[in-house]
């Protein structure tokens, strides 16, 4: 009798715990339910090709139009931005901490380039808006708008310096010591043996680590929303005022766009854009990790 | 020494010169760009303290925010909505997040389903906050018609971190040794008395380090809480879970995004005290986890 109410309590636990674990599913399904469900009455007003292959972006206006690929170019030109700064900086560091860093310098260095990822993003806007662009960009290039591409740029690259430094420095480390010795016993220098062995070994996990931190930085709001600025633009000048696919979706929603009109669409349609862009990014930079995993571990 | 070896080393010699001194360039460029994130987060948090800092006042903490005059508008309304979400997101996150790692650590089978359970919460981790919200909008303020209350807002700050909590729970009990649960079976103990009585006791240090993490990622965003359309002018403390609300990051975009200089300071200020909160937070996360590392071996 008191096994059988153990077992019942056991069999109740294991259920409400597996009902735990599911809701991450649910949430999935949530999500690509949600933003199929509006965007699919938005492309029935708007052809796909004109969304996805239009040049201009006005959604509001008395004519409207929907062309997403300003939006898309702004996003890249941020993102691709970030990286410029990031993927030096980043790779750097992580060769120091691995290679050269005595272990009491990284063990402060290590967290404190964690710390750059818990800064709140809305405190990098306020920074990019209220200082890089006047004290930084327009004594360089005093042409600069006030809101533009490269202040947000500089921001998110900083914001993204500890998602390659952290998983760069960890792939270096898990390449074998011996590949290592191997080189020195040749009379490799140290800069050779970083690289010459350990980077070239170790790619795969630097590709992972860019592309997780490309979906970042596509993915960041509240820096480019106040820094990049609110004007959908096809160019690749940085020095100018863009808006991105996710600062479309904050200016839309502090808009307003009641339910059911094409503006409150338009959210869900570029969001699923967005989506689209960073889970496929996402899979392949996992996909990648595991390769290399699966080699040195 | 004689001719020969001279003109057979000399190449050689000045090429080993040249090796170690592109060595030297090497390290040195590295070193110098490992600290560029730290010279950034000097000047930073410089700037803020430079602009903001004569503005943290009491009138600054008690009072509500003020479009018309920015020398008497404070940030209560956006610290309280933010203590609201932080309650919401912890009280309903932890227990479901740390749940969910002790299925997936401790009870699931080797099987499809498992396997797309772990795939799936390492995608829901990249995606981008702003598609939460978007979640949010329809699911919560319109599905279950929480409105754009403080509760919507906390339940979508709960769906954002609860990969971060399981993700970090999980790596906790994966380093608890398997010798402990054995020990608790030998004895007679059923699953879940090992699991609550051993298990998650040893592995606490590393799964609080996740929560408090997870909570100061929380706490920080505003991206989803705009989506749903929470408002950037509130007057008001919000005394319920069903309120409209306010959050410190919200407040701070708002200010920040006004062309005034006034609203930059209080932005700064805003920024102190978000900061003065979070950092702790970040500090006591990684202590506790230098900690653990430091006595891993058992």
């Amino acid at each position: 009798m008191a096994r059988a109410a153990v077992k019942a309590k056991e069999r109740t636990i294991h259920v409400a715990l597996l009902a735990c674990a599911l809701i991450s599913i649910v949430t999935t399904v949530g999500i690509v339910w949600v933003l199929l469900e509006e965007s699919i009455l938005f492309f029935a007003k708007v052809s796909p090709l004109d969304f996805f292959f239009g040049t201009k972006w006005a959604p509001l206006s008395t004519t409207p139009s929907f062309g997403v690929l300003p939006l898309v170019c702004g996003t890249f030109l941020v993102a691709g931005g970030a990286l410029v700064v990031a993927i030096p900086v980043g790779l750097a560091a992580a060769v120091y901490l691995s290679e050269y860093a005595p272990p009491a310098v990284r063990r402060v260095l290590k967290p404190t380039l964690e710390v750059l990822a818990g800064i709140p993003t809305v405190v990098y806007g306020y920074f990019a808006l209220t200082f890089v662009t006047p004290y930084v960009l327009r004594p360089l290039y005093p042409n600069t708008d006030i809101f533009n591409a490269a202040s947000a740029a500089i921001v998110v690259g900083v914001m993204i310096i500890p998602t390659i430094s952290s998983l760069c420095d960890d792939a270096f480390r898990a390449v074998p010591r011996s590949l290592r010795e191997a080189a020195y016993a040749v009379s490799a220098t140290r800069m050779e043996v970083s690289t010459r062995i350990v980077v070239p070994a170790a790619m795969s996990g630097v590709v992972a680590a860019v592309l997780l931190a490309l979906a970042r930085a596509i993915g960041e709001t509240m820096a480019v929303a106040l820094a990049a600025g609110m004007t959908p633009k096809l160019t690749l000048n940085p020095f100018v005022s863009v808006q991105t696919m996710t600062g479309y979706i904050v200016q839309a929603s502090l808009g307003d766009t009641p339910a059911g009109t094409i503006g409150y669409q338009t959210i869900f349609a570029v969001g699923f854009t967005l989506f689209l862009i960073t889970m496929t990014i996402n899979v392949v930079a996992q996909r990648v990790l595991k390769r290399f995993r699966e080699a040195y571990e | 020494m004689n001719g020969a070896s001279a003109i057979s080393m000399g190449p050689f010699v000045s090429r080993i010169q040249r090796r170690r001194r592109s060595g030297h360039v090497f390290e040195l460029i590295c070193t110098v760009l490992s600290f560029v994130g730290l010279a950034f987060l000097t000047v930073l948090i410089a700037r803020v303290l430079w602009e903001g800092a004569a503005w943290v006042t009491l009138k600054f903490l008690t009072n509500f925010p003020s479009t018309l005059e920015p020398e008497n508008a404070g940030i209560k309304s956006a610290f309280w909505g933010t203590m609201w979400l932080m309650a919401i997101t912890t009280v309903i996150g932890v227990p479901i997040g740390v749940a969910a790692a002790v299925y997936l650590e401790e009870y699931a089978p080797r099987n499809l389903l498992t396997k797309f359970i772990h795939f799936n919460i390492t995608n829901l981790a990249g995606v981008p906050s702003i598609v939460y919200g978007i979640l949010g909008l329809a699911a919560f303020v319109r599905w279950l018609r929480f409105d754009r209350s403080v509760l919507s807002g906390g339940l979508i700050l709960t769906l954002l971190v609860l990969p971060v909590i399981i993700i970090a729970s999980r790596e906790a009990l994966l380093a608890v040794p398997k010798s402990i649960r054995e020990a608790a079976y030998a004895l007679g103990a059923t699953r879940w008395q090992t699991v609550r009585a051993h298990v998650l006791p040893t592995a606490l240090p590393g799964i609080m380090t996740g929560i408090i993490l997870a909570v100061s990622r929380a706490i920080g965003e505003a991206a989803p809480l705009i989506t749903i359309g929470a408002l950037t002018y509130v007057a008001f403390v919000p005394t319920g879970p069903l309120d409209a609300f306010t959050a410190m990051p919200i407040q701070i975009y708002d200010w920040s995004d006004r062309p005034q200089q006034e609203f930059h300071h209080l932005a700064a200020a805003g920024i102190i005290v978000l900061l003065g909160i979070l950092l702790p937070m970040n500090a006591v996360a990684v202590a506790v986890r230098a900690s653990q590392q430091r006595k891993k071996s058992w």
